[in-house]
């Protein structure tokens, strides 16, 4: 199919159509509103399930009863309206079903603003609702990729019975650009052997979180768990830019990953030997290439539109074998590229350290700064 | 290559569509592109504004601290904008209601009376079209023909009928054009 | 030598209901109810084509006892589980089985929202005046002055405000087409509240739109009462302030002959 300038929000709704997305249900927030009022339009359309529910709770627990009958279901929202979902979103993880999850992120917290950030890294990839469990968490840098990925979404989630979040920010949400939409894919045809859409012809199905006996819970956290091994085995993605001769690298996922490759662009011009390595799924997070990565270069500097998340996973990962720098704009800032090339000239030309935390470090410069 | 393009002014001003415009015209040129506007409450009536950026590979930041171009509808955007704009960039000024002149000394100032020849026109929704004009006269990137083509493509239906007033506008707008350095 | 003579059976166990004993209390009248739902669920030949939503509370196991397809919701999200399965199978008959601080405190946005859209489910609701489950603690249906373990002196209605008539209140939604409130203290009320059940599922199965049975019920081990007591505290304190009544019928419901 011919490329078309999309809207980020619009591209998703519309390819989650594409890819057999059965029933939506949502509740208004800015910025991914435009998700909700084209589905409003289009699901009907094609006869399949659009509500507009009374708030996140009902949203999170219409797509949860959905899921349990094994229809291609998602929701989304952005930061607000998603911590009002983890309530949903546990009960789901818990009864392992698989639902999709868009995020697109505000500033925050609180009600904070409706401008591009990345505060809900920790939120969606470590928990937020509680108990053990795991979430598949992908982070698109671009409409086209957010198209691509809302698919995978889908086949991951249900591949793994498991949430599956498109994690992206009110920027991606809001700006458009050319991207190819994918063919029109017919709903399913047949349901897994779990659904529960009635027992016809055969015994009761029943879907629950409830496990009052503690070992049959353990089971059940292990049989979670397992699960995500797999995924963590089968399923990390990332994409690197100039890292094959670089001295220096940058960490940075979604829109701050972007921005980050147009510093690393200046850089280079200006000859230094930097690249960038930009995770694609943030759970499971791409450890491996990150501690590979760390032996290589002198210096990595993590790059995220929050006050230093994705940096701890960084940090986790490394052992304290490479000197750790970050840099970070909260609370509904884009960071400009000429920020992030600051920053590198001064790893470049600065004293690089093992002691502290590089969170600490930035936030003295940052005060220092205002 | 990489060309970064602010377009501001007041909401209605038709800010975010002559981005749009640009933005197509682009793709369908076969250059990469992004468009990025304000978005939320200053949508609603207050200023308006959107960064396109045009290029010939991969783009990485949406948002630029310093464009090359911008295109100033309203004196708030200029007020906003004018430091920001990178040395030897240019300056399009809607000076029919931009009532001071340009500060700044190392940008290329074009000065086009925009609303006075959209009434002249007789649609006063054609100013970001004059404006649009004369930004494609200074950045000979994109040609006044391709925007035609997608005004044809993305005008409502109802709108269609305008496309004879969009194209003057827009041959109009293109007379600014600087004189080669 | 046949000194009986043929056996006839005259009452067994609902097909719907699975051969287990319940964890409910000695006296507690959710076995009624599920009973009920039961055999209106084998008479109308619905135990394919339902799908049932059980709540947080003492019915949290409700799934354990019915012997069709069940999924199990977050406290007070049973009407929006339940939006979300009937929508995706408009054909099945889907219903929530839920308690009086699951419907009518923490759920209370889920199920005026799911009434309002007239959304096609059918509700079971057990008003016993109290948080069962977690021990007996005062839920939003206990009573003025109603001694419980979070209201030690009686519910205070200066401090606690009053009770919610839910049917009352939801009756006054138009997409609500059925509300009734029935009781289940003696055999008379009993029958109505199956014939009750039973109009209620023949309106989903109609696709005429929200429907809700509200049964009042006895909680004898948290009100500490014996069952008989129970019953009568019951008939003489909770009827009087929850009439039994049917809150609206909507026009076509009127038409269902049972």
């Amino acid at each position: 199919m011919a490329k078309e300038l999309l809207k980020g929000n619009v591209a998703i709704a519309e390819a989650a159509v594409r890819y057999g997305l059965e029933a939506y249900f949502g509740y208004p927030i800015t910025p991914q509103t435009e998700m909700l009022e084209y589905l409003s339009k289009r699901m009907p359309e094609l006869g399949r399930v659009f509500v507009q529910a009374e708030s996140e709770l009902g949203a999170v627990n219409m797509v949860y009863g959905a899921a349990c009958t094994g229809a291609r279901v998602m929701t989304s929202s952005s930061s607000p309206g998603i911590s009002l979902m983890m309530e949903g979103l546990s009960y789901i993880a818990g009864t392992e079903l698989p639902a999709v999850l868009v995020d697109v992120m505000r500033g925050g917290p609180g009600l904070g603003n409706i401008a591009p950030s990345q505060q809900d890294y920790n939120q969606i990839t470590h928990g937020g609702g509680h108990g053990d469990y795991y979430p598949i968490v992908l982070a698109p840098a671009s409409i086209q990729e957010a198209i691509d990925y809302i698919g995978l979404a889908f086949d991951l989630s249900e591949k793994y019975r498991s949430l599956a979040v498109l994690l992206i920010d009110g920027s991606l949400g809001q700006m458009m650009e050319p991207a190819e939409l994918p063919e029109m894919q017919p709903v399913r045809a047949a349901y897994p052997h779990w659904a529960a859409r009635g027992a016809t012809g055969r015994g009761r199905i029943v879907h629950t979180s409830i496990y009052l006996n503690p070992i049959e819970q353990e089971k059940t956290n292990f049989r979670i768990l397992s699960r995500w091994r797999e995924v963590q085995a089968n399923e990390v993605r990332f994409k690197e830019y100039y890292l094959d001769d670089a001295e220096y690298a940058i960490i940075a996922f979604g829109t701050a990953g972007r921005v980050a490759l147009s510093a690393v662009r200046a850089a280079r011009a200006a000859g230094i030997k930097v690249g960038l390595l930009r995770p694609i799924t943030l759970a499971p997070f791409p450890g491996n290439a990150v501690r590979e990565l760390a032996k290589r270069v002198q210096s990595l500097l993590v790059v995220e539109m929050n006050n230093g998340q994705m940096v701890d996973d960084v940090l986790a990962n490394i052992h304290d074998q490479t000197p750790v720098e970050f840099y970070g704009r909260p609370g509904g800032n884009v960071p400009l590229a000429d920020e992030i090339l600051a920053e590198i000239e001064r790893i470049v030309k600065g004293k690089l350290t093992l002691n502290g935390h590089p969170r600490d470090r930035w936030l003295d410069r940052m005060l220092t700064k205002s | 290559m990489q060309v970064d393009i602010i377009i501001a002014g007041f909401g209605g001003q038709g800010v975010l569509f002559a981005g749009q415009l640009l933005a197509y015209a682009a793709m369908d040129n076969g250059y990469h592109v992004t468009w990025y506007p304000s978005y939320g409450p200053e949508m609603r009536g207050g200023t308006a504004n959107c960064t396109v950026i045009i290029a010939d590979e991969e783009i990485g930041a949406p948002v630029v601290g310093s464009p090359q171009v911008l295109l100033a509808m309203n004196r708030p955007s200029l007020d906003k904008y004018e430091s920001s704009v990178k040395p030897d960039g240019f300056l399009i000024i809607n000076s029919s209601i931009i009532d001071r002149p340009v500060v700044r000394k190392d940008v290329h100032v074009i000065n086009v009376p925009a609303n006075e020849i959209a009434e002249k026109i007789g649609d006063k929704r054609m100013t970001n079209m004059v404006m649009l004009g004369a930004l494609l006269a200074n950045l000979p990137l994109l040609s006044i023909e391709t925007i035609v083509s997608e005004l044809r493509a993305h005008l409502p239906e109802r709108h269609q009928k305008l496309i004879p007033a969009n194209i003057r506008a827009l041959t109009e707008g293109a007379r600014f054009q600087l004189e080669p350095v | 030598m046949d000194m009986l003579g043929e056996e006839t059976i005259v009452y067994e166990r609902p097909a719907t209901l699975t051969d287990l004993s319940s964890h409910y209390c000695p006296g507690c009248t959710h076995g009624i109810a599920h009973r009920l739902a039961a055999e209106v669920l084998d008479e109308m030949n619905f135990r394919e084509r339902t799908i049932g939503v059980a709540s947080v509370g003492c019915s949290v196991f409700a799934y354990n006892y019915f012997n069709f397809d069940f999924v199990q919701a977050p406290h007070g999200r049973a009407p929006a589980m339940a939006t979300g399965v009937k929508r995706v199978l408009p054909d099945r008959i889907v219903f929530t089985y839920q308690g009086d601080g699951d419907l009518a405190s923490i759920g209370m946005g889920e199920i005026v929202a799911a009434a309002a859209r007239g959304e096609n489910i059918t509700v079971i609701f057990i008003n016993n005046a109290n948080y069962g489950m977690t021990g007996g603690q005062m839920a939003p249906t206990t009573l003025p002055g109603q001694v419980t373990t979070s209201s030690p002196t009686g519910r205070d209605i200066e401090v606690a405000g009053f009770p919610i008539r839910v049917s009352e209140m939801l009756s006054s939604l138009d997409g609500a087409a059925y509300v009734v409130r029935r009781s289940l203290h003696d055999p008379k009320n009993i029958r109505l509240a199956k014939k009750a059940i039973r109009a209620a599922f023949e309106v989903q199965a109609r696709g005429l739109g929200f429907s809700m049975v509200e049964l009042l019920s006895t909680c004898p081990t948290n009100w500490g009462m014996t069952p008989v007591d129970a019953i009568h505290w019951l008939e003489t304190k909770m009827l009087p302030y929850y009439p039994v009544g049917d809150y609206k019928v909507g026009p076509a419901v009127a038409e269902i002959k049972i």
